[in-house]
């Protein structure tokens, strides 16, 4: 491959060969099951630890409070639909609590949630589990669904208590592992409360006090945005949650490695995280669970991680994340100091050499590699398109949604008109980023914009008319 | 060195596929770019009918990009899509026409839109699968040529290219006949070699046009109103103009004792004429919105091949030029069903000379 300039490090990125070194030995030598009682199987059963407790350590929680999964988008899907089961709104299956050991509930939930929410699906899932139609009722009659779930559920605080909590509070600018999950949770009769953003893509926290309910039994905010980058208020949202004794998850895929997380102080219950975002290997994430927080599995099956997530550890990427994890919190500092350095100048001759650009997302409060421009007159696409020519990687929003129609709903969320929702310029930084690279970028995008601004019709229409403007 | 860089318009089909391939093959610097139109509730059908522009197109289009060794890019184009073709579509139909999307999305979205996006990315040209040819005239003109095979000629649906589009067009597949281009996709080991050919429309369903329209137009929809004789007799009750257009004689649910066809959709009036096999033919059409291809202005009693449908062989016609940028065309012998907002196109034997809108 030609020599090309990275700069698309909040899509994912390069794994270290330090962590690809730690990992190799667990493929060919120590391949052991970690359920093995066998020494080669006790061998992948410490490293799993050892990662556990490194990971633990990053963020001040317990090892027993880290759960692994396959990603972040795993680990959002389980912290929100779990969540709901827990509360009794979610009626996939009708299961949650009634039966926590009927294989009948278990492949019931297997069912609807492989299967998102399709109508046949959600009649088998109701069938098998010996209720009849419980999803296609759930938005109309909840009240029934969720009265017979409460029934013996522990994670219920009375039974004679009417309440039930069917409500979730999240953002607008979520990733689509949250709003696409929220939106299936909505099909079964959750209510969810999408809170707006600023101009700087930051959630005002008077309007999230005002949109708790007596039946809000989540708050899911994402740490940092993957887009623009901004940073939440989070200790202050896991105060209110506390206070309110509202469970608080935080999509902390994109933050974490890359500013210090606290999950006590920051009062945080429930945390997504992914490897590949710091230098780890893609498909390993985690999802730390408070220790008094007793969520069902998402994935049913054997008997790993303490019974809560099914399916043969994936031991070599375990290892790797915690490699990487342990790599990514001791050079934190530096490499924050180092990134946001290169960052601000990319951000400032951009403002400043490129005319009519803007910077989305907050000047300082957002994460220490990442910067988003919009230019006036731009498609996106086209742009992205020629830096690919001229060898630059950057994205426009988030790598998962390349290849939609639709504009980023996060540049929407703080207020970008459509057309410059469409035609954002994401770059994100890394370690290996040199000045020279930022350099290169800068005059490649300079060379860009005005090429495609000289072909134009509404920027030259632009132009005249500011001259007419200065000449009257 | 390189005989300049185009992008070709990859739908992820053997045609587009081969295209790339022969341009790459003559020396030319090849980028892929499948476009993105239509909002991905439809991809199931798109893919069903490997129709080019949905999801499944950018999949098969990336391969073959891959195994060819070109860059592939995917370009949004669904708002051009929606207004120029969608948007158009439904109002021909509201107004009692019958439209030819194809030709709208030609020239508006696969030229007018792409070639834009292209020359700004740099390139010289843009290149699709079209069984047809570009040439440039001794008089000057570029022009679209019949292909090499009569079988597969796509020429009629792009009558409507302006001469600033063809001067960067590029057609490499007109030289060739489908079973040779199915034969170079094989030779290649391409993975689309045996992908259905595209068909019918590609952004509506089960070919139930008038049921897309009653779900996607802001504008209402005619209710339902009478079948009439051309003498104004009442026959019965159709299910509204959308469902219907000249020439149609399925799905009529009449029984008249002889086989009956739609000859006349009266918007105005709400009606729909109804008339035996010899009053579907005519003699003459009118037409307006004329495009100029062979020749800068087709002059008065030109004589020419008019083919006034896709499918239609052509019949030999004079053209009369008549005020407000319209013109009369008058058939040697009687066509069968000359339907109002489709296009009827001249050919001057090999060459297409120009086209119009039936009025």
């Amino acid at each position: 491959m030609d020599k090309f300039i990275y700069l698309d490090n909040a899509a994912t990125t390069k794994t270290s060969e330090t962590v690809v070194e730690a990992m190799l030995p667990y493929f060919t030598e120590y391949y052991g099951n970690a359920s093995g009682i066998y020494s080669i199987g006790v061998k992948s059963r410490e490293a799993i630890n050892n990662s556990r407790r490194i990971i633990a350590d990053t963020i001040g929680a317990r090892p027993e409070e880290i759960y692994f999964t396959a990603g972040g988008t795993e680990s959002d899907n389980w912290a929100l639909r779990a969540a709901a089961e827990m509360s009794g709104s979610f009626s996939a299956g009708n299961a949650p609590g009634r039966a926590e050991n009927s294989a009948a509930a278990a492949r019931a939930d297997d069912q609807a949630g492989s299967s998102a929410g399709t109508s046949k699906a959600d009649d088998r899932a109701g069938g098998s589990a010996g209720t009849s139609k419980a999803d296609d009722r759930a938005g109309s009659s909840a009240i029934t669904a969720k009265s017979a779930c409460h029934t013996g559920n522990p994670a219920i605080s009375s039974r004679a208590e009417p309440q039930i909590k069917n409500h979730i509070i999240t953002t607008r600018i979520e990733h689509h592992a949250i709003l696409h999950t929220c939106e299936y949770l909505e099909k079964s009769g959750v209510k969810v409360t999408y809170l707006n953003v600023d101009e700087n893509g930051i959630v005002n926290l008077e309007e999230l006090r005002r949109a708790i309910r007596p039946e809000t039994f989540l708050i899911s905010v994402m740490f940092a945005n993957n887009e623009i980058g901004s940073i939440q208020p989070i200790r202050e949202i896991g105060e209110i949650a506390k206070e309110h004794g509202i469970l608080f998850h935080t999509d902390a895929v994109q933050a974490y490695g890359q500013i210090p997380i606290d999950v006590e102080e920051l009062h945080i219950d429930l945390m997504s995280a992914s490897a590949h975002k710091l230098n780890g290997p893609k498909g390993v994430g985690f999802l730390y669970i408070r220790r008094n927080i007793r969520l069902r599995s998402l994935i049913h099956g054997g008997a790993q991680e303490r019974h809560r997530r099914a399916g043969t550890e994936n031991v070599p990427g375990i290892v790797g994340f915690g490699q990487a994890a342990k790599e990514a919190f001791e050079t934190m500092r530096q490499r924050a100091a180092y990134e946001s350095g290169l960052r601000d100048i990319l951000i400032d001759r951009i403002l400043r050499e490129v005319p009519y650009a803007r910077l989305n997302g907050h000047r300082t409060k957002r994460l220490p590699n990442n910067a988003n421009f919009s230019f006036q007159f731009i498609e996106g696409e086209t742009l992205l398109i020629m830096l690919d020519m001229e060898g630059i990687c950057g994205s426009s929003g988030s790598a998962c949604t390349t290849g939609s129609l639709d504009p980023s709903h996060v540049l929407l969320a703080i207020g970008l008109p459509d057309d410059l929702a469409h035609g954002s310029l994401r770059l994100t930084l890394s370690a290996e980023t040199t000045r020279e690279e930022i350099d290169v970028t800068v005059e490649t995008v300079k060379k860009i914009v005005e090429r495609l601004r000289s072909m134009s019709p509404q920027y030259e229409d632009f132009c005249r008319r500011q001259e007419h403007a200065a000449t009257v | 060195m390189s005989k300049g860089k185009v992008v070709v318009g990859m739908s992820g089909g053997v045609d587009s596929s081969v295209a790339a391939y022969l341009l790459k093959e003559a020396g030319y610097d090849v980028i892929g770019v499948t476009m993105q139109i239509w909002p991905r509730e439809n991809e199931k059908d798109v893919s069903e009918k490997g129709g080019c522009c949905g999801w499944s197109a950018a999949r098969d289009a990336a391969q073959v990009a891959g195994v060819l060794g070109i860059p592939h890019y995917v370009m949004n184009f669904r708002d051009v899509f929606r207004e120029k073709v969608i948007d158009y579509f439904m109002d021909e139909y509201l107004s009692g026409r019958t439209p030819n999307p194809c030709i709208a999305c030609n020239r508006y979205v696969k030229w007018e839109a792409l070639l834009k996006r292209s020359l700004q990315i740099g390139a010289d040209y843009i290149a699709t699968g079209h069984y047809a040819r570009v040439e440039q005239l001794p008089n000057g003109r570029y022009a679209i040529r019949r292909s090499a095979t009569a079988a597969k000629d796509q020429t009629y649906a792009l009558y409507n290219l302006t001469q600033e589009q063809l001067a960067h067009t590029l057609m490499p597949v007109g030289e060739y006949d489908k079973p040779a281009i199915r034969r170079i996709a094989g030779e290649m080991g391409l993975p689309v070699a045996h992908k259905p050919d595209s068909q019918e429309i590609c952004f509506v369903s089960d070919d139930d046009y008038a049921g897309f329209i009653e779900n996607n137009s802001m504008r209402p929809v005619p209710p339902p109103g009478n079948f009439v004789t051309a003498d104004g007799e009442i026959l019965g009750t159709h299910r509204g103009i959308t469902h219907y257009t000249v020439g149609q004689r399925r799905g009529l649910r009449l029984a008249l004792g002889y086989p009956a066809f739609v000859t006349e959709i009266r918007p105005e009036t709400n009606e729909v004429v109804i008339g035996g096999a010899q009053e579907v033919f005519r003699d003459r059409l009118i037409c307006d919105r004329l495009n100029f291809m062979s020749l800068a202005d087709i002059p008065d009693g030109m004589r020419v091949l008019a083919k006034i449908r896709y499918g239609h062989l052509g019949v030999p016609a004079t053209i009369h030029r008549l005020t407000g940028g319209r013109a009369e065309v008058i058939f040697e012998e009687p066509v069968r069903a000359v339907t109002p907002g489709q296009a009827v196109v001249f050919y001057d034997g090999e060459l297409v000379a120009g086209g119009g809108t039936i009025l």
